[in-house]
């Protein structure tokens, strides 16, 4: 039985560390993307926003050619880290980042955009630098676009399949992913075992999208800000 | 007494501010011209929100040219919003320590809440503060900063009278406790004499006057032109619609009827006069055509031509521009201090 979980914990390891590593890479870029007056913002946007229309095997394709050995990304890594990051957990961590970047830096952007100016400059004029001035008030302010990030960058990378199958395959406490074991279960006419873990994760999701919206519904009745 | 000195060229969107000018900076000095003249963006770019180009200088330190910028929370100016920006996830205290906190005076917090009158009012949400609450705070906030500089941005304008008349004592005590110089931007020429000892007027992003507010309130700057007419501006509210088709409108020199139709019973218009439309009696005229006869003093009388003068009248709170001959003006023997007659020939509604 608790074999037959395993996956769900590689999966909910994978999603947490994603989502973590997500909200703090990913809010440099969504603050310069609120911010800016670049004339480049709509192209590096439009790259963001890339993993949402590409399907997820050509995403993968391009990967699994940037983590081979053979090449200067994988090549790097290996010599770093003394393993591949084809068929790796990091591998897939690092794959996961890219595939669901837009659902952290989406939210982020329109949160800050949100923001406007106002605050950040009071802030300013009360005396406060910028780092100190966006950790205690631009921070607390756009907690609820951190909230819709965190939720979706967790579960659209809990719900993962086509990316890892292409750089991950299906290595037992490395890359086999709870879609990878829901789909290596019906192949093998293991119904029962498929049930077991779709139903996990159809719980899991529904209840994580409960959550917010309770949180949501609860916000709008209190008058929240 | 503090000087600033500008030297700003900028332009965007259409419009440039070009500013060469020092400022000699003590109690209240009022930044002053009609919406669009560039008063925000000065006060921004003062701030160091926005990067003119040019120099920005505050006594001997450079906060600003071709190869220096000084960020905002160096300069130690304070700015107060039109808007009280308060930080909505503090309560007022919370507000208030933010500030004080990074200008190492904790300790302060409470005496500011009293001495700005908002005991009892530490541990509240400030989005459920009143206009006038919310603006004080912001205020104390300013003040805790230790500022060397406050910037006030319109602060009355989002108010109402009554609360507008709550917060004024505020900012004269700012002025006169605090000894903390004051840069106020404002369109309004009561808040202007009321507040400032010194005014700079702004037109179209240039600089049109710098001096003791006295004198620059009395000549051109209530004044105003519109399509080349010089004029005033007066604030009234309309009354409503009288039986024969007129519009009643009040302002703080009294009532005026127009045959124009103008705003919504209840409503604030700004109107435009212009100065050859007001004439001048030393008594009160009758068998007059003209409907409106408000009783007025002389406050300047200044040249405009070879032959004609402008007399600038105060009506309750208002002023108006009369455009005369100066031989109408020696023959009334008009001159500062004299009562009289205002007769308004017509008004139209300003355009903004």
């Amino acid at each position: 039985m608790s074999a037959d979980l395993a996956p769900l914990w590689l999966t909910l390891r994978l999603a947490a560390l994603v989502t973590a590593l997500l909200l703090v890479l990913a809010t440099p870029l969504a603050w310069w993307l609120a911010r800016s007056r670049s004339r480049i913002v709509p192209v590096v946007e439009a790259v963001t926003a890339l993993p949402l229309v590409l399907p997820p095997t050509v995403l993968g394709f391009y990967l699994l050619l940037a983590f081979n050995p053979g090449a200067a990304l994988g090549a790097a890594w290996l010599s770093l880290s003394g393993t591949t990051l084809t068929f790796s957990f990091a591998g897939l961590v690092l794959a996961s980042l890219i595939y669901s970047l837009p659902f952290t830096v989406q939210p982020l952007q329109a949160a800050f955009t949100l923001l406007g100016r106002a605050p950040m400059e009071t802030a300013a004029s009360l005396g406060a630098r910028p780092l100190d001035a966006f950790l205690t008030v631009a921070l607390p302010l756009s907690l609820r676009g951190y909230l819709t990030a965190a939720v979706l960058t967790f579960a659209h990378t809990l719900g993962e399949f086509g990316v890892v199958l292409m750089v991950g395959g299906n290595i037992p406490g490395q890359t086999r992913v709870i879609s990878i074991a829901i789909y290596e279960k019906v192949e093998t006419l293991d119904y029962g075992g498929a049930h077991l873990l779709a139903g996990l994760l159809l719980a899991l999701s529904f209840a994580i999208l409960l959550a917010l919206y309770l949180l949501n519904a609860k916000d709008r009745r209190g008058g929240g800000r | 007494m503090t000087v600033l000195s500008l030297k700003i060229s900028s332009q965007h969107d259409g419009f440039s501010l070009e500013i060469d000018r020092t400022i000699p900076i003590s109690g209240v000095t009022a930044l002053f011209g009609p919406s669009g003249a560039g008063k925000s963006t000065l006060l921004r770019i003062i701030a160091g929100f926005e990067r003119g180009t040019g120099c920005v200088a505050y006594g001997d330190e450079v906060w600003e040219d071709g190869r220096h910028f000084v960020p905002p929370h160096r300069r130690g100016v304070a700015t107060v919003f039109q808007t009280p920006t308060l930080f909505p996830h503090l309560d007022v205290q919370g507000n208030l320590a933010y500030a004080a906190r990074r200008a190492g005076q904790s300790g302060t917090v409470a005496a500011m809440l009293e001495r700005f009158d908002l005991t009892g009012l530490g541990a509240r949400n400030p989005l459920t503060l009143s206009g006038g609450e919310a603006q004080r705070v912001a205020l104390a906030r300013a003040l805790l900063t230790r500022p060397r500089l406050i910037l006030m941005d319109e602060p009355l304008a989002a108010l109402d009278h009554a609360r507008r008349a709550e917060i004024f004592p505020f900012i004269e005590r700012l002025r006169d406790e605090a000894q903390v110089p004051i840069l106020y931007v404002t369109h309004s020429p009561a808040e202007v004499a009321r507040l400032a000892g010194r005014m700079l007027t702004l037109r179209a992003g240039r600089v049109t006057g710098l001096g003791p507010t006295a004198e620059l309130l009395a000549v051109a700057d209530v004044s105003t032109e519109e399509s080349g007419e010089p004029g005033s501006l007066v604030t009234a509210r309309v009354v409503g619609q009288t039986g024969d088709g007129l519009t009643e409108l009040a302002f703080s020199g009294g009532a005026i009827l127009t045959p124009e139709t103008i705003g919504a019973p209840g409503s604030t218009v700004r109107l435009f006069i212009r100065a050859r439309d007001v004439m001048i009696a030393r008594d009160r005229p009758e068998g007059l055509s003209a409907l409106n006869i408000l009783p007025a003093t002389v406050y300047t009388v200044a040249n405009a031509g070879p032959a004609s003068a402008d007399v600038l009248l105060r009506c309750g709170e208002a002023r108006l521009r009369a455009r005369l001959t100066r031989r109408s003006v020696a023959a009334l023997g008009l001159e500062e201090g004299t009562g009289c007659h205002a007769i308004v020939k017509s008004v139209a509604l300003a355009r903004e």
